[in-house]
């Protein structure tokens, strides 16, 4: 079997709602059983006197229709619960999208159509390196996520830890999340975004803080320099892949697509949509229309077989 | 050999020396609107007998030599949507994705030839799913990493797509 199954790539999909892994998504799910609760017992009293006013001996309905009890129960209630809920939905969630404070782990994340760009900061907010479709987190301790987009409005939702929020062109979002477990969370694009909207899924892969280290460390590094004697990256550069995709280590440098530095040790292919495998790799370069229609890549049937799997070959030999 | 009866004008029958050539077009009347005599309706009736008998002799299939013995099409099926072999094969009983890039596996187990060069033979079939450029140097598509047994299943499951 080739390095990951579809079964390991897609672990953690799709992603349970209401299954809070870390802090910043337990007030939510509390908030969202309490809201629900509050709206059954509202429900279950309006239903009940709907029941008086319909089937109760007169006696019942005289006192159900006096004038006080709409200023009481359609007035008084309404404003007083209301705002009590409020109140208590704002102080729960406040501290979800608090600004980055010093010390904060900061990952810029992107939406672009259709697919995260995912830019790892450095505690001034400069950035370090670029990934795409995963972001990497330590566990325990929370990370500010830097919500941007480039086109249009996407929303950022990891419902296992953080709730969704928008990423709208020309703004600064933050999120925090943090996962409590090691483990990998799936998220989707929860705003609809154009055609391809519904292939927009990343994963959030939350690690041990050694083995973090170890990631960070590994996926700011380029990739090694003999990769790239492959036969295969000949036909990539002379295809003019680097156009769009950047190779850190080569003269691809291109901005407009994903980074491919250390492409064959993500999970998925297309953002979430695809295992990651050579015969992914090739059937996505070949016509990645076909798969995922409209997306930015134009489909590549120039390439002969030979060149095509040399192609997919060299791309997942970057770990 | 095969007994194979074009009645529309196709090729030329490889088995049936006593057939005329080309074969006549069978002109099938009797739908609403069309008068259709008594005489004419018998000899028509008669020609879709002869269709049938053709499709028939065609019907008869070598399936003994595509069986493979312990292999599961279900557990093909799952390897299949695994490793996403629809990225360039339509394939049926995969939702999706229905690639193009390496055509249609509908009718497989009805093929002659596996990518139009190898006879299509369970041991054959098995070797190409797992590394196909180790038979056919120039082919696009990249060897699976499948095992011995992944790659029976597979085939298995192959050889469940029929043309009926």
């Amino acid at each position: 079997m080739t390095a990951r199954t579809a079964h390991d790539s897609f672990k953690g999909w799709p992603p349970p709602v209401l299954d809070p892994a870390g802090p910043f998504a337990t007030p939510l799910s509390t908030l969202t059983w309490g809201l629900l609760a509050m709206c059954v017992l509202v429900m279950a009293v309006v239903l009940t006197a709907l029941a008086i006013a319909l089937f109760a001996p007169r006696s019942w309905r005289r006192r159900l229709g006096g004038e006080r009890l709409v200023w009481i129960a359609g007035l008084g209630f309404p404003v007083v619960v209301l705002s009590a809920l409020l109140i208590w939905g704002l102080s729960l969630t406040a501290r979800l999208t608090e600004a980055p404070r010093p010390g904060d782990l900061r990952v810029r994340v992107t939406g672009e159509m259709w697919w995260w760009r995912v830019a790892y900061l450095d505690a001034a907010g400069r950035e370090t390196f670029q990934d795409a479709n995963e972001i990497h987190i330590p566990v325990g301790r929370p990370v500010a996520l830097e919500l941007e987009s480039t086109d249009v409005i996407h929303s950022f939702w990891v419902p296992r830890l953080a709730g969704k929020l928008d990423m709208i062109p020309g703004r600064r979002n933050v999120l925090r999340v943090q996962a409590d477990q090691p483990g990998t969370y799936s998220g989707q694009c929860a705003e609809y975004c154009g055609g391809a909207h519904a292939l927009m899924a990343f994963v959030v892969v939350a690690h041990a803080p050694d083995d973090y280290e170890r990631w960070r460390a590994g996926a700011a590094r380029p990739a090694e320099a003999s990769l790239h004697k492959a036969p295969g990256a000949l036909v990539f550069q002379n295809s003019g892949c680097g156009a769009c995709h950047s190779i850190r280590g080569t003269t691809a440098n291109g901005v407009a697509g994903p980074d491919l530095t250390h492409v064959g040790s993500r999970r998925t292919l297309g953002a979430g949509v695809l295992p990651n495998n050579t015969g992914t790799m090739a059937g996505w370069i070949a016509d990645s229309q076909a798969i995922k229609p409209g997306n930015r890549m134009p489909a590549y049937p120039v390439l002969n077989g030979q060149d095509l799997r040399a192609t997919a070959d060299y791309l997942e030999s970057l770990k | 050999m095969r007994a194979h009866i074009d009645l529309t004008g196709g090729e030329r029958p490889s088995s049936a020396a006593q057939e005329p050539w080309p074969p006549r077009r069978v002109e099938v009347r009797g739908y609403p609107g069309n008068s259709v005599s008594g005489r004419s309706k018998a000899a028509g009736a008669a020609m879709i007998g002869l269709a049938g008998a053709g499709l028939l002799a065609c019907a008869e299939k070598p399936s003994p030599i595509r069986q493979i013995t312990g292999a599961d099409p279900k557990r093909g099926l799952a390897v299949i949507e695994q490793e996403a072999c629809g990225v360039c094969h339509d394939i049926p009983g995969v939702a999706w994705p229905k690639g193009q890039v390496g055509g249609s596996l509908a009718g497989f187990a009805d093929r002659a030839l596996i990518a139009g060069r190898f006879p299509n033979r369970p041991e054959v079939l098995t070797r190409w799913l797992r590394d196909p450029p180790a038979l056919s140097p120039a082919t696009a598509m990249p060897a699976t990493g499948l095992n011995e047994a992944q790659a029976r299943d597979v085939a298995a499951y192959l050889y469940t797509l029929d043309d009926r």
